[in-house]
C-alpha cells in the first residue's frame, strides 16, 4: 500500500508475521520484537496495533478507539500510523478475517 | 535539578552461548582463543534459572548461540523454556545439526527466528574458511527454515577473503529468500585478531563493496534489508560498546560467566561474575564488572570532556585493550586519540600479499585453542 492510496478502511490489518507484538512490564509499554530488534511503542501506538488481529476490520479498529480514546478527532492520526507501520512492514492488510 | 530520572538500564539482549563446541573452525570466530579451558557447561535447569532470572531484569530478545548451540541436545527444552518465559528467540548457527526433526522440534517449542551462518557465496571458499565441507548443507538448511515459515537471516561474515564476492553473496541471499542480510567486517576480537593481517580487506576492496552495497539496496528494495557493518578500523569515531557497557547486553558464557560483551573475558583486570555464584540481577546491578565502564566517571582524556562521549561512550573497551594494553584508555579508533596512528599503522602498513600463503590462518579448534594456552602459560613463566 502506497503512501496517497486511501486506507482499505473495510479491510482488516494485522500485525505480519515477521513481527510478534507483546506487552513488557518491565518497559511498561507494548514492543514489537523482530529478529534481533525491538520497537518500544507509545501508548496511542500500542493501543492501535493491540487491535490489529485480523478480526476487525479498520473502520472497527477506529470506531473502537474512539471510545478508548474519548474523542471523535482521531481518525486522520490513526490513519496516519496504520499508513506508516504498513510501509515498515508492521502491519498486513486481508479483505476478510484472518483464519 | 532535573526531575526526571534516568530508568535503570535493563538487559534487554541476552546472549547466551550454549557451548563453546563447535563443528566449525572458522579463523574469524569471536570466541575467545583459550575456549578449550572452558569444561563445565550450565546444565539445562541452569540454564532455566538463568533465563527466568534475565527475564525478571527486562530481558527480552535471546540469542541462542555458541559455538554451535545445535550441539546441546537440550536446545529444544531450552527455546520451550525461553518461549513460555516471553522471551522472543534468535537461533544463531552453522545449521550444522539442522535436520527435519530438530526443526520441527524448534518450531513446536516455539523458536523464532533463525540465522543462518554463510562463509562465502561459493563452495571453495565456504569450506575453506569454517575448514569443514558445509556449504551444500547450509543450502538445503536454508530451504528447510523456509520451509517451516522462519524468518531468517543470513549472515555471513566479510574479510579480505570474500569482501569481493560481496554482490554474489547478496545473490545467494535474494536466492535463499532471507529477510535480511548481515554482511559484519570482522572486527577484530578473538580468532580474528590471531589472523587479522590475513582479514582485514584493504581500503579499497572496503570501498568497492561499499559500493556494491549500494546498488543492490537501489535495486532490490524491501524483500531483502541489508545491515552492512565495517570494521571500526576504518572509521575515525569508535563504535559504541555494545550500545554501552553494562546498559544493554548480557552475554552468559557455556560455563556460566556473566559478560557484558562477548570478547570481555580476556580483559584483564575485569572479575567476571558467574550466574552460578550470584543471580543476574545482583550482577547486573551491583558487580564491579557490570559498573565498571557505566557512565563517564571513568573516562579519561580527551573522551571525559568530549562533546561527543554521550554518543560513542568512550568506544569499545576490547579494542582499547587490543590497540593500547590499558582497557580504560580511549578507543584508538577516534582520531582524537593520541594513539590512533596505532590504528592507522594497522590499516596502511605492508600486508601479505597472498592472504593465506605466507602465514597461515589459524582456525579455531580445540587443538589450536590448547596450543594457545600453553603458548600463553610459557609466557607467563619467570
Amino acid at each position: 500500500m502506497n503512501d496517497p492510496s486511501p486506507l482499505p478502511r473495510s479491510s482488516y490489518p494485522r500485525i505480519a508475521p515477521l513481527y510478534r507484538f507483546q506487552w513488557e512490564a518491565a518497559q511498561n509499554a507494548y514492543v514489537l520484537l523482530f529478529p534481533e530488534g525491538m520497537v518500544q511503542l507509545n501508548v496511542a501506538a500500542g493501543e492501535i496495533l493491540r487491535r490489529c488481529d485480523g478480526k476487525r476490520s479498520a473502520d472497527q479498529i477506529i470506531a473502537d478507539l474512539r471510545i478508548a480514546f474519548e474523542s471523535d478527532a482521531i481518525d486522520a492520526d490513526v490513519e496516519a500510523f496504520l499508513r506508516s507501520a504498513t510501509n515498515d512492514g508492521w502491519v498486513e492488510w486481508r479483505d476478510g478475517v484472518a483464519p | 535539578m532535573n526531575a526526571v530520572i534516568k530508568p535503570a538500564p535493563m538487559p534487554l539482549w541476552m546472549v547466551a552461548e550454549l557451548t563453546y563446541r563447535c563443528p566449525l573452525h572458522c579463523a574469524f570466530c569471536s570466541n575467545p582463543v583459550d575456549f578449550a579451558k572452558v569444561e563445565s557447561e550450565l546444565s539445562t535447569e541452569e540454564w532455566f534459572r538463568v533465563f527466568a532470572e534475565a527475564r525478571a531484569l527486562g530481558a527480552v530478545q535471546l540469542g541462542l548461540t555458541g559455538g554451535e548451540p545445535l550441539s546441546r541436545p537440550d536446545l529444544e527444552l531450552l527455546v520451550a523454556e525461553a518461549h513460555r518465559l516471553g522471551f522472543y528467540t534468535n537461533l544463531i548457527t552453522s545449521g550444522v545439526g539442522l535436520n527435519e526433526t530438530r526443526m520441527r522440534a524448534l518450531k513446536d517449542a516455539g523458536l523464532d527466528h533463525v540465522q543462518l551462518s554463510f562463509q562465502d557465496s561459493t563452495r571453495e571458499l565456504n569450506d575453506f574458511l569454517s575448514s569443514t565441507r558445509t556449504f551444500d548443507l547450509k543450502r538445503r538448511v536454508a530451504t528447510l527454515i523456509k520451509g517451516h515459515g522462519f524468518p531468517m537471516v543470513m549472515n555471513c561474515v566479510i574479510h579480505r577473503l570474500n569482501i569481493d564476492h560481496v554482490d554474489r553473496i547478496i545473490d545467494l541471499a535474494l536466492e535463499i529468500g532471507a529477510e535480511y542480510l548481515e554482511l559484519a567486517n570482522t572486527q577484530f576480537y578473538g580468532w580474528a585478531d590471531l589472523n587479522r593481517a590475513q582479514l582485514l580487506p584493504t581500503r579499497e576492496q572496503l570501498e568497492r563493496s561499499e559500493a556494491v552495497v549500494a546498488g543492490y539496496r537501489q535495486r532490490i528494495g524491501k524483500q531483502l534489508r541489508i545491515l552492512y557493518v565495517i570494521s571500526d578500523l576504518y572509521e575515525t569515531r569508535p563504535k559504541r560498546c555494545m550500545n554501552g557497557w553494562g546498559t544493554t547486553f548480557m552475554v552468559i558464557a557455556p560455563d556460566g560467566l556473566v559478560m557484558p560483551c562477548h570478547a570481555a573475558r580476556m580483559l584483564p583486570g575485569i572479575d567476571l561474575p558467574s550466574a552460578r555464584d550470584a543471580s543476574l540481577q545482583q550482577i547486573w546491578r551491583d558487580s564491579p564488572a557490570f559498573n565498571r565502564f557505566r557512565g563517564d566517571q571513568w573516562m579519561p582524556e580527551p573522551c571525559r570532556s568530549c562533546p561527543e562521549k554521550t554518543k560513542d561512550l568512550g568506544g569499545c573497551r576490547c579494542q582499547a585493550f587490543l590497540l593500547t594494553g590499558d582497557i580504560g584508555a580511549t578507543d584508538p579508533v577516534c582520531d582524537k586519540s593520541a594513539l590512533h596512528g596505532r590504528v592507522l599503522q594497522i590499516v596502511n602498513g605492508p600486508r601479505p600479499v597472498a592472504a593465506n600463503i605466507e602465514r597461515p590462518l589459524v582456525f579455531r579448534t580445540p587443538e589450536n585453542s590448547r596450543q594457545l594456552i600453553a603458548d600463553t602459560a610459557d609466557t607467563a613463566q619467570p
